[in-house]
């Protein structure tokens, strides 16, 4: 990939209020199972469901149960699932097996490129494993897992054209006051990622959550997109899609709660080290750092009006700066304190 | 299939046909313990359940003013109708706790086993008698029965029964545990809340006051010494009881839960009656408020250990290399007897408490449920063409 000129768009609310209009859906869109089936066979394509997993015994053996009962044998929507395994040490894999997953041990994949740990490693050698045209990655510790997890997702892809890549959000929060709910992702995503794209590519902060597990997309794209091998991935995907086509390219799938583990702020802290090392890595090659294009000042974030309705809310947080407070002649007549010289800051 | 040997034959392809759609089912199950349905509010699960009835080819009713959803399967020739029921409704229990866990042989979770199998595996009915190629001559009646817990006393089954275009000639009562039991009576029981409350006119300045909590700990001792006879068997359970909010405060008001169980109803009657005894004198000595309310009251009944149905279901687990287990029952074949329909109830699959402390997750086997759908179709099959062992 080559470094460009800053190829992010300035913030066109016009079009982003468009995309949020056009681009991001709800569920319940893509309950009728039938058109969805329909839509792929006339369409020929074939679809991967790829389980990436850790020490999942807990939850695995039930995801993959819903998810083929439903979304194999009631309505042919996929054509496999397939656990991509990091090295579990606990019953993931014979679980999975038993639950009719077609199961992979990452560092058996590839042999001949050397192995290495992460979730963007098993994502990546997922490519290589899975048989469909479409891949829908969905995490495995998904408490409430439900069939929505993986259609909802496909629909877009089904329906449009146009799209390559589904994000899925959730937890859709408490009213705050009647008819509007304040909106958004978790700690890292609203303390790290949000911030960072309203900085520096404002139309991904419409993303309401850009590290959610769950998205589908296009082999044709996935396929020449790099994979950070740790956290990053996502973000890398997002930023390297918006770079060559456009948030247009992009949708999101509100798919309602989603219960699942919470990691502990330590765990957090290197998923954001991780984020930040990949989003410097793009902000580099997109020209972003070498532009220094100008600090913005508005942060946003989003609120749901009524049902599906999901508008920017705009802070303008201006971080300005006061001088040293020698400098003012006033504090200096009070303390009895000589002009700064020139070299003083 | 003509014989009953023809039948016996035949059982190890109905459990072929049972094992085919072991994940689809299970995935039902699943679905009805994430969706609540606690007694009086089975709305959810009643609409989950009838489309999914709907989509399995039945004539889904609909969900009735009780809440129930009664379907049918009509028969080749419809002359006779058969009748499954299963409850619909289950404890209440916080969300977070509604979780399940699937194991290699195992579903864990709460009440999986009482009763989301049992309304799963009915509703799977017509798909099951379809892969089987099973084409019943009776027409088949499927009912989710709401309000079969506590205060509810199977008020959605005997209304389902009430209104029902169809009189059922046998029915079966479904119960996911144990496999091999065969309940063909139905005990009597009285259930009821015992209410012990603060008079308005207490003195909360009297020192040494103790609220409602010693007088009905004088009531539990006095149940406990109510003659309860062996033989017909009778029973007293102390199901739960809440009163007060901490160490110091006086509580003010105690609430006891009770089921007496018998298999005479004059055994009933003479229990009924101590307790009211006992809560008149406790209100006539603690000046306190003590009430008896009675939520629900059943006659025993019983069909013949020899009825077909008795004699088949001995035959039918025999076969499936399961040992009978006969004894009276709670559950909804109460209902099913009082209306004159003959019935008995059946377990589905092996099951137990996850821990031996835990009331809410149960453990049940999925392998076992292949053997206890076996069991259903060969039930349904044998009455349809009333064969008999």
């Amino acid at each position: 990939m080559t470094a460009t000129a800053s190829s992010a768009r300035p913030w066109d609310a016009e079009r982003v209020a468009r995309w949020l209009r056009d681009n991001t859906y709800h569920h319940s869109r893509f309950a009728d199972l039938d058109r969805l089936v329909r839509l792929k066979r006339e369409q020929g394509r074939t679809v991967s469901l790829c389980l990436p997993t850790l020490n999942e015994e807990r939850t695995i053996g039930k995801e993959i149960l819903l998810l083929r009962a439903e979304l194999m044998q009631r309505h042919p929507l996929l054509d496999e699932i397939v656990v991509m395994d990091s090295g579990s040490t606990d019953h993931t894999r014979e679980i999975a097996a038993e639950w009719g997953a077609r199961v992979c041990l990452a560092s058996e994949v590839l042999p001949g490129v050397e192995s290495r740990r992460g979730k963007g490693e098993n994502l990546w050698k997922a490519l290589y494993q899975c048989e469909g045209d479409i891949i829908v990655y969905v995490d495995a510790d998904i408490r409430n897992v439900h069939p929505r997890f993986a259609y909802a997702l496909l629909g877009p892809l089904l329906e449009r054209p146009d799209i390559e890549y589904v994000k899925a959000f959730y937890d859709r929060p408490i009213e705050v006051v009647p008819g509007v709910r304040t909106s958004g992702g978790g700690r890292v995503t609203e303390l790290l990622v949000r911030p960072m794209f309203s900085l520096f590519v404002p139309e991904l902060a419409a993303l309401i959550q850009p590290l959610s597990g769950e998205y589908a997309a296009r082999r044709s794209m996935l396929e020449t997109l790099p994979f950070p091998i740790g956290y990053g991935v996502e973000v890398a995907h997002l930023l390297d899609i918006y770079h060559r086509r456009g948030l247009d390219a992009l949708a999101q799938v509100d798919l309602d709660q989603r219960v699942h583990r919470n990691q502990p702020l330590d765990a957090l802290g290197r998923m954001a080290f991780g984020i930040l090392q990949v989003m410097f890595d793009r902000l580099h090659r997109y020209g972003h750092l070498a532009q220094r294009p100008p600090i913005s000042s508005v942060m946003r974030q989003f609120s749901v009006h009524g049902e599906g309705g999901y508008q920017p809310v705009e802070y303008r947080l201006a971080e300005e700066e006061r001088p040293p407070i020698i400098t003012v002649p006033e504090y200096r007549a009070r303390f009895g304190r000589p002009p700064p010289t020139p070299s003083e800051p | 299939m003509n014989s009953w040997d023809d039948l016996l034959a035949a059982l190890p392809d109905l459990r072929a046909a049972a094992l085919a759609i072991r994940d689809p089912l299970l995935s039902d199950v699943i679905a009805l313990v994430e969706t609540p349905a606690p007694t009086g509010h089975e709305e959810a699960r009643a609409d989950r359940l009838a489309a999914r009835l709907t989509e399995a080819g039945a004539d889904v009713g609909g969900v009735d003013e009780q809440r129930n959803v009664v379907a049918v399967l009509p028969g080749i020739e419809g002359a006779r109708t058969l009748l499954v029921a299963a409850p619909l409704d289950a404890l209440d229990i916080p969300d977070a706790q509604r979780e399940v866990q699937l194991g290699r042989d195992e579903l864990i979770g709460p009440f999986v086993g009482d009763n989301a199998i049992a309304l799963a595996a009915m509703a799977a009915l017509p798909t099951l008698l379809d892969r089987a190629q099973i084409r019943l001559r009776s027409n088949l009646l499927l009912i989710a029965a709401a309000g079969s817990l506590g205060r509810g006393n199977f008020a959605g089954l005997r209304h389902a029964l009430a209104s029902s275009r169809w009189t059922p000639a046998l029915g079966w009562c479904l119960e996911s545990v144990q496999l091999g039991r065969l309940n063909y009576a139905a005990t009597g029981l009285v259930r009821g809340e015992i209410r012990c409350a603060l008079p308005p006119d207490y003195d909360w300045a009297q020192y040494g006051a103790s609220g409602t909590i010693l007088p009905m700990a004088d009531i539990i001792e006095r149940m406990g010494r109510i003659p309860l006879s062996q033989r017909p068997l009778s029973t007293l359970v102390l199901g739960s009881i809440r009163g007060g909010i901490s160490h110091s405060n006086i509580a003010r008001e105690t609430t006891l839960c009770f089921e007496a169980r018998s298999e005479s109803a004059d055994e009933l009657r003479r229990i009924r009656s101590a307790i009211e005894d006992i809560v008149e004198d406790a209100a006539a000595r603690s000046g306190q408020q003590v009430s008896l309310d009675v939520a629900a009251w059943r006659d025993p009944g019983a069909l013949d250990i020899g009825h077909p149905l008795v004699r088949r279901g001995r035959a039918i687990l025999q076969a499936l290399g399961i040992s009978p287990m006969l004894y009276p029952t709670t559950s909804q074949l109460g209902a099913l007897l009082d209306r004159g329909v003959p019935g008995i109830t059946l377990g589905l699959t092996s099951g137990r408490r996850r821990s031996d402390l835990d009331e809410v997750d149960e453990a049940v086997s999925i392998s076992a449920l292949a053997t206890g759908l076996t069991q259903l179709v060969a039930h349904l099959v044998a009455a349809d063409l009333e064969l008999t062992p």
